[in-house]
């Protein structure tokens, strides 16, 4: 049924190009609806989704229930807060007394890695994660390579780096997964008590300096730094973190002359980014937001085997 | 010995006695529960029990006939978590992996760490498919803070101590409990991994940890804590056990202490000798979650190494039943341990056995002969006068491993599926019958 190779979305990990492609290729058609008057497609009329929150989110929530919603599928909203997992019900009972209910599409948020491959094993339906532990969060990456293709036609040659804490982001695996399959050039920039051992396995340049990570850079990805990390003791301060790490005017001198700079945000403006670079006129911050809508339209579509109807 | 009457004879199989460096074709002949004799196959042998009943006959030709199976490191859960297994569940599938005494841990709920807990074990063990010996834990609650009285343990039959599941912590407790171990000629048993650095891991720390997204127990929490053990052990002249040893480095230190003399041994489970982190794949299989985890190819080839060098010197399950519910969640919540009592054999016969590394008698050693050693267990030899444990061993069998066979009440086990080679034909308890495969 799907019009990609797998019928659920985990990951990005060993996701083939033709895929991702397809993806990007979609989400493009899907932007341009989003710019009309009437924003709204009947292509997934009739089909139920799930949006399964068991972590706080914002913007991806809304973002996944803004697709949903413009191409016309029945949703419903889970968030651990107000449900039975309070009453003790486990995940297995839980998704599969939903599903009894009749839903076709499942859209996963949850603390815990490997979730959205355990749902395979509960649920029918097509599985999409929307982010799962620190393991992978692909329509974020997604996102991140549409929002970067549209602004330079290409993702094959460039050179893309991901600041912050590479331990704990999914963001970050999943960009390294997708960008490395479209040929792009990966660099990881962190503090080295948040890059993780084993980090060998992306295959990626790795550095501790940001000055050298950033030099000849086309792509800035600002990953958010959380504040719990540091009361982990994984840094010593905020300020260090941001006297070392953060982006600032002075260290854009190093990327090429035609850089981006990205944020998959919330930002914490001051510690990780500058304003004026995250107002700047290279920032594409919003831009990922609207392109996440369109993206998501895309994996939905595309997951749900229907025809479209623009 | 035509006029005497055997209870029992196994006749014609190949019978092994790693301490008595015995491997030939023999029969054993059981009287009131005790071996009465081990005598090499002759015709005027197989004459003479023609005279006995044919039932009490069990034809062993083709088949290895052991002693009975140890099994230093079990958790039978009761009390407390008797849904997952119970004493007499947990006797029954050490019976049909072979094993005719196992030693249960005390981490259970209650604690076993008084006499009153030794006592109900042992009570419940009474009349069990196996021989159950009991570890007392090492620290009152096994929250590592204080002492358990264990010279109370001991004298009602604690065979070794251990906070199995946490390492004690505290260095001086340690040293104490060492200390205070020695004056009844027991081994300290340990978890050895420190709590710090294993703090929050759920697998091995490694590029699949990274690829993953899930917090890792670096190898260096069990070197670190192996290391300070034998430091402990130098001062103290004690006996140290480690426990299901998993690094390379920490397996070079057992080695090292070894050979300056220090009295330290270690055992191996086989999931640390057949499985690679690798195998957690995108699956994320919380049967794979065991603690400690199953490290790289390199550190489980370290565990085979010291396995047949004897830096490792046996082989124990690690048997952690958990009820299919409390498996099946997320990986990061699910509880640690797979269940090892029912396919320990077949894994020592397919991936140590059939490719070269362990000889059947090395093997055999490793499971009853060096346990009963190191915890002072009578078992472990055919000598005549010793109780009739013996393990029966079909060598050449494939069978395939399936959930539904499973003699314990869990199933959590990454195996179900596999095919192994080598099963339990029967197992005998002082004389008696107790599986049959």
């Amino acid at each position: 049924m799907s019009r990609l190779s797998s019928r659920h979305l985990l990951g990005l990990e060993g996701v083939p190009k033709d895929d991702i492609v397809a993806i990007l290729d979609a989400a493009e058609t899907f932007r341009e609806v989003l710019d009309r008057e009437i924003k709204k497609l009947p292509t997934l009329r009739g089909l139920t989704v799930l949006n399964l929150f068991y972590e706080a989110s914002t913007r991806t929530r809304i973002s996944f229930e803004l697709a949903e919603k413009r191409l016309s599928a029945d949703t419903i909203s889970f968030t651990k807060a107000s449900s039975s997992v309070s009453k003790g019900e486990s995940l297995r009972d839980t998704v599969q007394n939903i599903e009894a209910m009749k839903i076709d599409m499942v859209v996963v948020r949850h603390a815990s890695s490997g979730v959205p491959y355990y749902l395979t094993k509960c649920m029918d339906a097509n599985i999409i994660n929307a982010g799962d532990g620190t393991h992978e969060h692909p329509t974020q990456a997604l996102l991140d390579m549409f929002t970067i293709r549209r602004k330079y036609g290409k993702l094959d040659g460039l050179r893309v780096v991901l600041i912050g804490d590479v331990m704990h982001s999914r963001v970050i695996r999943s960009n390294v997964w997708g960008l490395k399959t479209m040929g792009v050039s990966v660099a990881l920039c962190g503090p080295s008590t948040l890059i993780p051992y084993g980090v060998e396995m992306f295959d990626c340049d790795v550095y501790t300096n940001i000055d050298e990570a950033l030099d000849g850079a086309d792509v800035v990805n600002v990953m958010r730094i959380q504040l719990e990390r540091q009361k982990a003791g994984l840094f010593p301060s905020q300020r260090e973190y941001t006297a070392l790490f953060g982006i600032n005017k002075d260290r854009l001198k190093r990327l090429n002359r035609n850089y981006t700079i990205m944020h998959p945000g919330p930002m914490n403006r001051g510690v990780e980014i500058s304003t004026d670079v995250a107002d700047g006129d290279q920032s594409v911050i919003l831009e990922q937001v609207t392109n996440g809508v369109a993206i998501r339209m895309a994996v939905l579509y595309l997951l749900s085997g229907r025809k479209e109807e623009a | 010995m035509s006029s005497k009457k055997y209870d029992l004879a196994i006749t014609g199989g190949r019978v092994i006695d790693p301490v008595l460096g015995f491997e030939k074709e023999a029969s054993i002949l059981i009287k009131d529960g005790l071996i009465a004799g081990v005598e090499a196959e002759t015709a005027a042998l197989r004459r003479t029990l023609k005279s006995l009943d044919p039932d009490q006959i069990i034809d062993a030709t083709g088949k290895l006939v052991t002693p009975g199976l140890i099994d230093m490191h079990v958790h039978l859960r009761e009390p407390g978590n008797e849904g997952a297994e119970t004493i007499k569940s947990g006797c029954e599938a050490a019976a049909a992996g072979g094993f005719t005494s196992v030693c249960c841990m005390p981490n259970t709920r209650p604690r076993i760490d008084s006499q009153e807990a030794v006592k109900f074990v042992q009570d419940r063990a009474q009349n069990a498919s196996a021989r159950v010996y009991v570890a007392g834990a090492i620290t009152k609650h096994i929250d590592g803070q204080e002492l358990a009285e264990i010279g109370d343990l001991v004298k009602m039959g604690a065979i070794a101590i251990t906070d199995d599941g946490h390492y004690v912590q505290n260095p001086e407790i340690m040293r104490r409990a060492l200390q205070y171990a020695r004056m009844f000629d027991i081994p300290v048993m340990q978890h050895s991994e420190d709590a710090f650095l294993c703090e929050g891991g759920v697998m091995n720390e490694s590029a699949q940890s990274a690829r993953l997204g899930l917090k890792g127990r670096p190898t260096a929490a069990e070197e670190i804590a192996v290391l300070r053990d034998i430091a402990l052990c130098r001062i103290t002249g004690s006996r140290l056990h480690v426990q299901h040893i998993t690094t390379r480095r920490a397996i070079d230190a057992v080695r090292a202490a070894k050979r300056e003399g220090i009295r330290v041994t270690a055992e191996a489970c086989p999931h640390h000798f057949v499985l690679t982190d690798d195998e957690i794949g995108k699956e994320f299989n919380t049967n794979l979650k065991v603690n400690p985890p199953i490290r790289t190819k390199d550190d489980r080839n370290a565990v085979i190494e010291g396995l047949i060098d004897g830096a490792i010197d046996c082989i124990a399950s690690d048997h952690a039943p958990h009820s299919a519910e409390d498996k099946d969640c997320e990986f990061d919540q699910a509880p640690s341990g797979m269940i090892g009592l029912e396919t320990t054999l077949g894994l020592v016969k397919t991936y140590l056995i059939d490719k070269g590394y362990l000889g059947w008698a090395d093997a055999i050693r490793k499971m009853t002969a060096d346990p009963a050693r190191i915890f002072g267990l009578p078992g472990g030899r055919l000598s005549i006068g010793s109780p009739a444990d013996i393990t029966i061993i079909d060598p050449d069998k494939k069978w395939k491993v399936k959930a539904e066979n499973f003699r314990s009440k869990s199933r959590n086990s990454p195996f179900i599926g596999w095919t192994l080679t080598g099963k339990v034909y029967r197992t005998i308890l002082g004389g008696r019958v107790v599986y049959e495969g």
